[in-house]
């Protein structure tokens, strides 16, 4: 610079102010275009704060229903057969009394389902006669298992340990079997018959928190269960356990041990799902091809400026060589037009995030969810509309600033 | 470098503007390169003086375009040296060219050359967005500038909503409000009817009488004559 002549004039200049000032000027008084133009971005945007939102409140309504009940439930299955032919069944006869032992275990027992021959029905009188609830299948399950179950007593009262040990001809049943088997009172002490063993309905449950299927099945103490019709099949049987909070993976440690202890692989335990593991998994399921088809509309988003970005260079070159002549210099137009889109992108960028945001909220309201968006979502969104309409703008900027001024002027 | 702005900044009247020509074109000529080599300017010697009204006239293709580019800066010539307020405008690079073009010129175009979305203020206020006169300033001497060429009511007005005669002073406003050493008009009355024409060149003639430098291009004799001295250029060549 100190080689060359010293500046006869000052540069001409155009302060970001201006630039800024300029690029509104040129929205506001354009504004259908304006919309327009922004649309684009608005839809890109938009769904891209949707999908986030949606996703992270899914998410956390499946951490919601992840609730006590599933956290506190183990259950043990019998795999002795699959691990020797020759194993016999997996739970000792004492498994409730062994597994009182363990600390954080609540309740818990064996059931299983038994297996009876198609001619075998239940209803009210012994089988081939009457009107008997067919398809109803009888479950074994030892005092502990019925209280694992967390049932609601409707009337009557849950067979025990006495039950269980004189071998007692008492059977459980849900309301809804009850209706159907025209049960409505136990004051009439009714009879219920197993093929053709007659038990006395000891109590009726109106709900069972767990496994409710068994509101339609005949709950019989194990032990009477295993005199009538022998022990379960191999694998038939399994252990539901009822744990303190906080004591379901311990549990599901020790539960094997404490029931076999010189065989513990012929028990496998399950533990509750870990619920951090749930909600990645949802998340990756979902966003992953929600998010691209967000990306997808952003790009038609920025095609969209560009494409309007260009056709205005094309459209205002009388504008551009007006402007060089009044002393702009090349990259003071590119600067120009860079801004507009910029602005545009960052305009569809704010009204696109508020849009998403919406969305999550009314699909929230019909769900009846709790929306939750990561704020950074919040924050990151308009600025990808910004970054949007800037890279739109380049082309569009670099042709403006190679428009010849004087040929642009003679229009 | 800095030191020198802010001096030229702080005196909007150039110090060597003195007693020397306001365009002093010595030899100057402007050949595009081929093929084939058109010459659309001779090589040719002029010199308008501060005060002048000069007008240059030739009919259409005869080089007037190409002789408006060159005087304005917006073409370099290709031989001769064009001097403006006595700088050497052919050494100077693009960035200075530029900024000699906005701050010494005043554009008048035979279109007009308005934004359509913008107010009459707004557009003479254009003038001096790129010279770093803070806004409110422009805005003060944008409608200071209307007020000079009988626009002072008319302030607000897209250019949608003016005559054409009114666009055409609203234009001088913004050629004006630079306050530069040369009012350049490319046909200002070529859309024009014949009352706003008069209008018009009346009001060249009173910016002249306030010691306007003045250079009218036109292809109407009529025009011409208004001015005090009046060039001819035909075929690219200019004949004093």
């Amino acid at each position: 610079m100190s080689a060359t002549p010293p500046s006869a004039v000052a540069p001409t200049r155009l302060s970001v102010r201006d630039a800024l000032a300029e690029a509104v000027a040129g929205m506001l008084r354009r504004p259908g275009r304006a919309v327009l133009t922004a649309l684009g971005t608005v839809l890109g945007v938009g769904s891209f704060v949707a999908v986030l939102g949606l996703t992270a409140t899914i998410s956390a309504q499946i951490d919601g229903r992840f609730n006590v009940l599933t956290a506190t439930e183990v259950s043990v299955e019998d795999v002795a057969a699959q691990q020797n032919e020759f194993a016999g069944p997996g739970f000792p006869a004492d498994a409730e009394q062994r597994l009182r032992a363990v600390a954080g275990i609540e309740h818990a027992g064996v059931l299983w389902t038994v297996r009876l021959d198609s001619r075998t029905t239940v209803g009210p009188l012994p089988s081939g006669a009457g009107d008997p609830a067919t398809g109803t299948a009888v479950v074994a399950a030892s005092p502990g298992a019925v209280a694992a179950l967390v049932p609601t007593l409707q009337q009557g009262r849950l067979y025990d340990d006495f039950a269980e040990r004189g071998h007692e001809r008492v059977v459980v049943i849900g309301s809804g079997l009850a209706a159907r088997l025209g049960i409505t009172t136990l004051a009439t002490r009714p009879a219920l018959y197993i093929g053709q063993e007659p038990f006395t309905v000891a109590g009726i449950v109106a709900d069972l928190e767990r496994r409710p299927e068994h509101l339609m099945s005949v709950l019989v103490p194990r032990a009477t269960a295993e005199q009538l019709w022998g022990p379960p099949a191999p694998g038939a049987a399994s252990v539901l356990i009822a744990t303190e909070l906080g004591a379901a993976r311990q549990v599901a440690d020790l539960a094997p041990l404490a029931l076999r202890p010189d065989h513990p692989e012929y028990l496998k335990a399950v533990p509750p799902p870990d619920p951090r593991m749930l909600r990645s998994g949802v998340t990756a399921d979902l966003s992953a091809l929600f998010l691209l088809l967000a990306g997808i509309c952003l790009v038609i988003g920025a095609v969209g400026i560009a494409n309007t970005t260009l056709v205005a260079v094309l459209e205002r070159t009388g504008e551009i060589g007006l402007r060089r002549a009044l002393g702009a210099r090349g990259r003071h137009v590119s600067a120009q037009f860079l801004t507009e889109s910029a602005a545009l992108g960052a305009l569809g960028g704010l009204v696109g995030t508020s849009l998403g945001e919406m969305t999550v909220v009314g699909v929230c309201l019909v769900r009846d969810w709790t929306p939750v968006i990561h704020p950074v979502t919040v924050a990151a969104a308009p600025l990808t509309g910004l970054v949007t309409g800037l890279l739109a703008g380049l082309y569009p900027a670099w042709r403006a600033a190679r428009v010849e001024p004087a040929e642009a002027l003679r229009r | 470098m800095r030191l020198l702005r802010r001096q030229s900044r702080q005196d909007p009247q150039p110090s060597d503007e003195g007693d020397s020509p306001v365009i002093e074109l010595r030899g100057v000529g402007l050949t595009y390169p081929g093929p084939p080599p058109v010459e659309a300017l001779h090589p040719c010697d002029l010199t308008v003086r501060r005060g002048e009204f000069i007008t240059v006239v030739g009919p259409s293709g005869s080089g007037k375009s190409t002789f408006l580019n060159v005087a304005g800066l917006l073409d370099s010539p290709t031989s001769g040296r064009y001097l403006l307020d006595g700088i050497d405008t052919a050494a100077l690079p693009d960035r200075e060219r530029t900024a000699l073009r906005g701050r010494r010129i005043g554009f008048v175009f035979q279109s007009f050359h308005l934004l359509p979305h913008r107010s009459a203020l707004e557009n003479v206020a254009l003038a001096m967005l790129y010279t770093g006169i803070p806004r409110a300033q422009r805005l003060v001497r944008a409608r200071a500038a209307l007020d000079q060429v009988g626009l002072g009511h008319r302030t607000g007005a897209v250019p949608g909503r003016l005559s054409g005669g009114e666009r055409q002073r609203v234009a001088i406003a913004r050629a004006l409000v630079g306050r530069p050493s040369l009012l350049l008009c490319d046909e200002p009355t070529g859309n024009l009817d014949s009352a706003n024409a008069a209008s018009v060149l009346g009001l060249l003639d009173d910016l002249h009488g306030a010691g306007m430098t003045v250079l009218v291009i036109t292809h109407d004799p009529e025009v011409a004559r208004r001015g005090h001295r009046t060039v001819t250029i035909r075929d690219g060549r200019l004949h004093p």
